[in-house]
């Protein structure tokens, strides 16, 4: 062992590392605030939170083009991370958004709320920044555990007590597989840094030694929880339920992208010389997320668990474009999950919209009539279903387009046939939410709206990209493609 | 070429039109009423011109446009029109106004919305009939579907949102699988070529290996028969016509069902020869008992509007034949029938709507003696009616003539059967007719009825000049789409035998992933260049022997090889690609 030298850290590295320093910051600055008095009706926490997320992006951007390899090479600075980060500071602030007067409509203590939302953050930042398996798992942490507070920060609500230990306990189970799969992997290649595992992997072929492959395994396992896939994906409706529906479009958001994030990196980076192993496993694993999610969605009548089950469903589209392996289908991971993230933020914002004070109006009984009568806020939720069904011209057309497309590059048909069978499935529920709005008369009073500027902003935003991506997504698909190129 | 882009503008200036609509203020019903109708007309006007100026011999798409729009994928905003799709075009446009000045008094609630979906369809129409690039053609295609599904569901009667809905994802149904095909020749294309590509002209000068064209052929054709729709694939339209509000039962009848025909003649034929050929006798064989079945149900419906709308299945069968007899009169028959079916039952659905707006019923049996109260409209129910039976000097004559013949020349069979249902269509409309306006008044409030108003009759007027026209002086019509046609069936005669030389050879779709990094066309030996050019109106094989490799399970991505043929005639790529404007 040759003694341990920290190397300098040179002015971009600091840059990179910049995103991560302004969350905790941020964090830190919100928890100190709360020791000054202030009105209660105060937007400070928000305008905080929203504070650090632009400095963050700002850092990361300085640097973009850099490749940069952090702290032994533990933490990476390449397009991929700088992708994911912005992604991340987006859902985030797009979240701060539409909190902001869901927060003090639900009475929620609004530093810890924000300071756990920038925690999450970071942590997903880690996750897609790491390229080691220990840093993987420090950033999953981070993550996890900020989201299982805020899941179950309506204390005085059963749900949302019921979904956080759901959350909770499942989701410490995970970390557990994750964990052991991680120890395997170590003892399998000698190693936890992805790029020297790819090299071993190289060198010596391992094919079937059993140690390598249960832990690739239950890392699969782990981060088949993280994004929800079936049969890993009991918790999801629960918690999305019962969590603030704010959080809820926050975690279905972010945590499903950081999970891609990480299984990207370790799919395409460490294991990519066992894709012959793993592809099978996924390609079952989509397609049983696909048809399970969407079939399940039919049933719902709650909007939130119904999106809940679709959001399910995404993950398997996410994982057409991982199987489809290379630098195709991880762009078109990467385009997907951009989109779906605006999307489906957009979709639970207009919940969190619904209703006033404290009361949630989340049946699809409570949308009846509101197409007429709050023209604005339906046709932004219409243009999130059908972006979410695939119908052009919307964003998630292009990005069902381009998964589907790679796969059927990478010979992948059949699974291709089968997803675009479920996006037909998943039109049906998209299209009730529809006819709620448009076709129903509601019984007895109409539900409330709380219109506010912030949250109207973030609608705007998220609609204007949903749209505007479906028109015109070559920006995007290049940026996709750039990022991931990067990283091989 | 023109520097103005028409064809845009064309597309365009409705869905524009319908924002203004919605911007105003919703009390301002007579204002949303004229701005829509204003928009409708000077639609009309924009695409009249071209009309006149289309050059139907020279081959290629005029007024074509071209632009980047996802380079990266070679997908490109390409827009062109030729004889067949000016037809279309021109139907879109005359029906869309009438529809638009058609739904004054029949839309109560929330006007302005209506207006604006309406003008929002029309764009997604013309789009859909003018894309040269697939992927933007399937985005029009798509699009398309959520205007029409919110008219039938919020406007439309009792059942509207099953109706809807079904109508949906019917249509969507069938087309995802055509969008997998898309991508298959995509892929395919760049695997020869080494360019990436969606532009139609790129897929007309690619050879599909016959086994191939099979599995392709079944999925753009699915899509298309939902849409025409074919028989056992119908049952969302009785649905979705009888529900929809008037004006979206005419768009419906008259440019929805069309772009499933469309589709075959632009897509499904010329790319797909082969197969084509060898589904023949299935297609017509569900064609012919379309127009059996269509006929048959319509006889014994009670209500006027479903009676129509079972006409329209017996109709398109009709067209169905037309193009699968696969010579230049049954296709010409097939685009006129296209038309005069667009313009018939529009303007039986608008008859059907104006005695709804009075009486509130559509019910044969609450009618009777109609013809007494009301003369003018019976007098033009009547002329409709005998177009859409066919009656020699309309426009119904020329195209089901026209159908005939070409089914005819292939098999006589064909033509038999199909001219039955001709006499099955004048028995139900007949007796439908006979039962609404002769004999005595047996409701009294049938007779207090109001005749056609100025603006009823105003709407009826091109309706009827065209139904005349066409049957009195049909040239002027055929002319325009016939060189169009021709080429097409050139072109598909050409495909397929550019096909049937493709060298032998398993080519699996991850060979071709691997030809694709290295980006060189495979198939380097250029066919000879044959004297013998298929004869333009000669009919292919019709019961080709199905290919055995099509039988069993075949997994799309197994024996496959193609090539570049230099000698397929290729539609003049117009402009250049790229071309900054």
């Amino acid at each position: 062992m040759s003694p341990v030298t920290v190397p300098a850290l040179i002015t971009a590295d600091w840059w990179a590392l910049g995103a991560a320093l302004a969350l905790s910051g941020g964090a830190m600055v919100l928890m100190l605030l709360e020791f000054l008095p202030a009105r209660p009706r105060s937007s400070r926490g928000a305008l905080v939170a929203l504070l650090s997320l632009a400095a963050a992006a700002l850092c990361v951007w300085q640097v973009r083009d850099a490749k940069r390899a952090i702290f032994e090479g533990m933490f990476m600075h390449d397009g991929f991370t700088v992708f994911f980060t912005l992604l991340f500071c987006g859902i985030a602030a797009i979240s701060v958004l539409l909190s902001w007067d869901y927060v003090k409509r639900m009475r929620i203590n609004q530093a810890e709320y924000y300071a756990l939302l920038l925690a999450a953050t970071l942590g997903m930042i880690v996750m897609a920044a790491s390229n080691d398996l220990i840093t993987i798992f420090l950033g999953l942490e981070l993550m996890s555990l900020a989201l299982y507070v805020l899941v179950g920060f309506r204390r005085s609500r059963l749900e949302s007590n019921e979904a956080a230990l759901k959350y909770f306990l499942l989701g410490a189970f995970a970390s557990g597989f994750l964990l052991y799969g991680i120890a395997l992997l170590y003892g399998a290649t000698g190693t936890t840094n992805l790029a020297r595992m790819a090299a071993f992997l190289v060198a010596t072929t391992l094919p079937g030694n059993p140690l390598l492959l249960v832990g690739g395994l239950l890392l699969l396992v782990g981060f088949a929880f993280k994004v929800a896939a079936v049969p890993f994906h009991m918790w999801t409706p629960d918690a999305y339920e019962g969590a603030p529906t704010t959080v809820t479009g926050y975690m279905s958001a972010g945590a499903k992208a950081a999970g891609f994030a990480a299984l990207l990196r370790v799919a395409l980076v460490a294991l990519g010389s066992l894709q012959a192993d793993w592809t099978p496993i996924l390609v079952s694993i989509a397609i049983l997320t696909m048809t399970v999610g969407n079939v399940t969605a039919l049933l719902q009548t709650n909007v939130k668990r119904m999106l809940a089950y679709s959001s399910i469903a995404h993950a398997g589209y996410v994982l057409v474009a991982v199987v489809a392996g290379g630098v195709d289908g991880g762009s078109a991971a990467l385009f997907y999950l951009a989109v779906y993230s605006l999307m489906n933020l957009g979709a639970f914002g207009i919940l969190a919209l619904l209703g006033r004070d404290g009361d949630e109006r989340v049946l699809l009984a409570d949308l009846a009539g509101l197409g007429f009568k709050h023209p604005a806020l339906a046709f932004a939720l219409t243009v999130f279903m059908l972006s979410l069904g695939g119908i052009p011209p919307t964003a998630g057309f292009m990005g069902k387009f381009y998964v589907f497309s790679v796969a059927i590059k990478a010979g992948h048909v059949p699974l291709v046939i089968v997803g675009v069978l479920n996006s037909v499935v998943s039109i049906f529920y998209y299209l009730r939410v529809t006819v709620a709005l448009y076709m129903e008369e509601p019984h007895g009073q109409p539900t409330p709206v709380s219109w506010t500027v912030p949250a109207a902003i973030g609608v705007v935003l998220s609609v204007a990209l949903t749209l505007w991506w479906g028109i015109q997504a070559h920006a995007l698909l290049i940026e996709a493609q750039r990022s991931v190129l990067g990283l091989l | 070429m023109p520097s103005f882009p028409w064809l845009s503008w064309l597309i365009f200036f409705p869905l524009f039109s319908a924002v203004l609509v919605v911007l105003l203020p919703p009390r301002a019903e007579r204002t949303i009423r004229s701005l829509a109708t204003v928009a409708a007309l000077a639609e009309l006007l924009f695409a009249l011109p071209l009309w006149w100026r289309l050059r139907p011999g020279e081959p290629g798409w005029q007024f074509a446009e071209q632009r980047s729009w996802l380079p990266a994928l070679g997908a490109s905003y390409s827009l062109g029109v030729d004889g067949i799709s000016m037809l279309l075009v021109l139907l879109t446009v005359v029906l869309t106004a009438v529809a638009v000045i058609g739904a004054y008094r029949a839309v109560e609630k929330r006007s302005r919305e209506f207006y604006a979906l309406l003008l929002a369809l029309e764009s997604g129409m013309l789009g859909t009939f003018l894309s040269t690039d697939l992927l933007l053609f399937y985005v029009f295609w798509e699009a398309m579907l959520v205007p029409m599904y919110l008219l039938i569901g919020v406007w439309g009667g009792p059942r509207r949102v099953y109706a809807a809905v079904k109508f949906f994802l019917y249509t969507m149904a069938g087309s995802v699988l055509m969008l997998v095909a898309i991508l298959w020749l995509y892929f395919l294309n760049r695997a020869v070529t080494g360019t990436p590509s969606f532009a139609l002209d790129a897929f007309y000068r690619l050879a599909i290996s016959p086994a191939a064209q099979v599995w392709l052929f079944l999925a753009f054709a699915l899509a298309f028969a939902i849409k025409v729709p074919m028989f056992p694939l119908h049952t969302w339209l009785p649905d979705a016509h009888v529900e929809a509000p008037t004006a979206g039962s005419v768009i419906l009848a008259a440019v929805l069902l069309k772009m499933g025909t469309y589709g075959f003649v632009r897509f499904a034929i010329p790319l797909f020869p082969q197969a084509s050929a060898q589904f023949a006798p299935w297609v017509v064989a569900l064609a012919l008992i379309g127009i059996w079945y269509g006929a048959l149900v319509a006889m014994v419906q009670p209500d006027l509007k479903k009676l129509v709308a079972y006409s329209s299945v017996s109709h398109l069968g009709f067209c169905m034949v037309g193009l699968y007899a696969m010579n230049s009169q049954g296709l010409a028959g097939a685009m006129l029938q296209m038309l005069n079916h667009g313009v018939s039952t529009g303007a039986l659905f608008l008859l059907v709507g104006v005695i709804y707006e009075r009486r509130h019923s559509r019910l044969i049996a609450d009618f009777g003696g109609l013809w007494k109260p009301l003369p003018v409209y019976a007098s033009v129910f009547l002329v409709v009616m005998l177009s859409s039976v066919g009656l020699p000097g309309t426009n119904g004559f020329v195209g089901e003539f026209l159908v005939l013949l070409g089914a005819f020349r292939t098999n006589p069979l064909w033509a038999a059967t199909a001219a039955v249902g001709v006499i099955l269509s004048a028995v139900y409309m007949l007796w439908m007719f006979q039962r609404v306006m002769f004999g005595p008044i047996t409701h009294a409030e049938n007779a207090k009825l109001v005749d056609l108003s100025f603006r009823e009759r105003l709407v009826f007027a091109p309706i009827l000049v065209l139904i005349f026209a066409i049957g009195v002086l049909p040239q002027p019509f055929l002319d325009r789409m016939q060189p169009a046609l021709e080429r097409t069936l050139d072109l598909s005669h050409r495909r397929a035998e550019a096909s049937e030389r493709l060298p032998l050879g398993p080519a699996s779709l991850a060979a071709m992933g691997s030809s694709m990094v290295e980006s060189t066309p495979i198939g380097a030996e250029p066919p000879a260049t044959s004297g013998t050019v298929g004869s333009p109106a000669g009919a292919p094989p019709v019961a080709a022997p199905r290919d055995s490799t099509g039988e069993g399970p075949h997994p799309a991505g197994t024996p496959d090889t193609a090539m570049v043929s230099d000698t397929l005639p290729l539609p003049a790529a117009p402009t250049q690609p790229g071309e900054p404007r």
